[in-house]
């Protein structure tokens, strides 16, 4: 089995780009590989806590919860976040916050790195 | 002991979205990595301007002046200080009527000892061949 690197800098809401790394990574943890996923720019706002639900926007807390428990590693961009206004403090639970070289690490021995999104 | 090599490729123009600066910025922090990788591995990177992406190594950005910010040109000059090979396609520069004179080739001012380097695209397309992974911005 391998290990999948995926960068994401594609906002929640106004593309669709966030529910395909989702679907992507739960379908790689499925293949059972490891997989990283980092959220950069726009991306951070998936981290955030207490996101409200509709059923006309896309929303990925859940989705993401349970990727988690299997597995699924997920990293924001703490400078992205601050910058957003997302604190420590307003995180999503079991999501990391780390500068951008994690990221670069985490490339550092993955089979693929997928690179997704920016506006 | 092992390296990754990453490929870093900016296409699109400056302030137009953020992707210029975050490509500029995780290239930047590939210089520090070696804190989460064992004792002698290390990530490099090159990051080559394409496309609308020239435009973000324009001379003489007003972005501090205009916006409060740190211009993609002072973005490309740290990374000239960090030692991060700097590639600007030659066809897009002269696809814009632009010249070295027109853009960023040295970071003297910041104490840079290399420059960045205007080539074919065919020299740009050999770095991503040469990279492991490739990260589009």
């Amino acid at each position: 089995m391998g290990k999948l690197t995926i960068g994401c800098f594609s906002s929640l809401v106004g593309s669709m780009n966030l529910d395909f790394t989702v679907k992507l990574a739960g379908a790689a943890l499925e293949k059972g590989h490891k997989v990283d996923l980092w959220l950069s720019g726009n991306a951070t706002m998936m981290s955030i806590d207490k996101q409200r639900a509709f059923k006309d926007y896309s929303s990925l807390e859940k989705p993401l919860k349970e990727l988690m428990a299997k597995g699924l590693k997920v990293t924001a961009c703490e400078a992205c976040a601050e910058a957003r206004g997302y604190h420590k403090d307003n995180t999503l639970e079991g999501v990391d916050r780390k500068s951008m070289d994690w990221y670069l690490a985490s490339t550092f021995d993955a089979d693929k790195v997928l690179h997704i999104g920016g506006e | 002991m092992a390296t990754t090599k990453l490929g870093f490729v900016v296409q699109r123009p400056p302030y137009r979205s953020e992707n210029p600066k975050l490509a500029l910025t995780h290239a930047i922090a590939s210089q520090s990595v070696e804190v989460y990788l064992e004792d002698g591995d290390i990530v490099t990177c090159d990051i080559a301007f394409v496309g609308d992406g020239v435009l973000n190594c324009l001379k003489d950005q007003k972005a501090a002046d205009h916006y409060g910010l740190t211009s993609t040109e002072t973005q490309v000059k740290m990374a000239l200080l960090l030692d991060i090979n700097v590639l600007i396609c030659k066809e897009d520069l002269d696809r814009f009527g632009l010249s070295e004179d027109d853009i960023v080739i040295d970071a003297e001012e910041f104490g840079a000892d290399i420059e960045a380097k205007v080539v074919p695209y065919a020299e740009i397309a050999a770095m991503m061949e040469e990279s492991k992974h490739l990260l589009f911005f």
